[in-house]
């Protein structure tokens, strides 16, 4: 194996281990919103995209409607249709290979490949992120689910700002334009006025259609 | 709707969004309309999500020690902390704060 091999073998299992301890945040955060270990441990095995999966156990636990569960989730994973999109030409043909690559397509494995220069790095990278981050991410749901389960009030050890944060820690490294930050800040606005005017669960849409219209209008202000 | 029912239906619909991505002509992505959109979309669900996780509380917004968790998480995310020790520090925030009954 060439040293840049290594390096992108060792940077996929690097960013793999820092997001499967996370994972214990989130199994543990499941629980605690009142899914049980399974549909917790299901989350990670089929949805599997962090974002989504944080969505829909926090509009469960603010009893939001199951609908706008599912279209926070999804629109949270429209990103992942671009990621795709993108390693189409790095993954190559091959049906169950993209299948299997589709699953794997999430920000960090997309990052990782994005991050080399040649072609075979970029497989390399994308296919050591991905399913290093699905295994971790996996065994480490497991594990938080079940200490969730067992340590019952989870608020005593910070649990539910820990997902605030998460959240935040996911949205910092898109602010690096102006862009961005006005969209985040508008959006941050309407959730505020939004959360005692609507049903739990509708902010975030709100939040979402007003960001899209600022993003056009952002854009039509630049041409 | 029960929670099953909204776990399939939510994992199915990520799920399906991913793959789309392997069938649909590579020329579409790299339309600039659609990465603006799928960017501008993340950014702000994510931070309505920050703040929906941060101030709401059955049916109306309310300040508690979750507040000042965020507020030290971003300072940590200023100082470049890796995500773990931003999560760790955000949950320890709480847990102290309420522990010592400075906030609810």
């Amino acid at each position: 194996m060439d040293i840049t091999s290594r390096k992108t073998v060792s940077m996929g299992l690097s960013v793999a281990a820092a997001v499967s301890l996370y994972g214990i945040s989130f199994g543990a955060l499941s629980v605690a919103s009142g899914l049980d270990v399974w549909q917790t441990q299901f989350l990670s095995i089929v949805m599997f995209s962090g974002g989504s999966q944080f969505a829909v156990i926090g509009l469960i636990a603010s009893g939001a409607a199951g609908g706008s569960a599912i279209t926070s989730a999804a629109l949270l994973g429209v990103r992942n249709t671009l990621y795709a999109v993108t390693m189409a030409p790095t993954i190559g043909p091959g049906l169950w290979k993209r299948l299997l690559a589709g699953q794997l397509t999430i920000d960090e494995s997309t990052a990782v490949s994005l991050s080399q220069s040649e072609l075979q790095h970029k497989r390399l990278g994308f296919w050591v992120t991905g399913i290093g981050v699905f295994i971790g991410w996996n065994a480490m749901t497991f594990l938080g689910a079940v200490l969730g389960d067992a340590v019952g009030d989870v608020r005593a050890f910070g649990l539910d700002a820990a997902a605030a944060a998460a959240f935040l820690a996911l949205l910092w490294p898109r602010l690096t334009a102006k862009d961005p930050i006005v969209i985040a800040v508008v959006a941050a606005v309407v959730t505020v006025i939004a959360i005692p005017a609507v049903p739990a669960g509708v902010p975030v849409l709100v939040a979402a259609a007003v960001g899209l219209v600022t993003g056009f209008m952002l854009n039509r202000g630049a041409k | 709707m029960s929670i099953w029912n909204t776990v399939i239906a939510a994992s199915l619909a990520v799920m399906a969004l991913k793959l789309i991505g392997y069938v649909v002509p590579t020329s579409f992505g790299e339309q600039p309309a659609v990465q603006r959109m799928s960017s501008v979309l993340t950014v702000a669900l994510l931070s309505s999500l920050v703040v929906i996780q941060t101030v709401a509380s059955s049916g109306g917004v309310a300040i508690d020690a979750r507040v000042i968790s965020v507020l030290a998480a971003g300072v940590m995310l200023m100082l470049r902390a890796p995500f773990i020790i931003v999560v760790i520090v955000a949950a320890a925030t709480a847990a102290l704060l309420r522990f010592t009954g400075v906030m609810p």
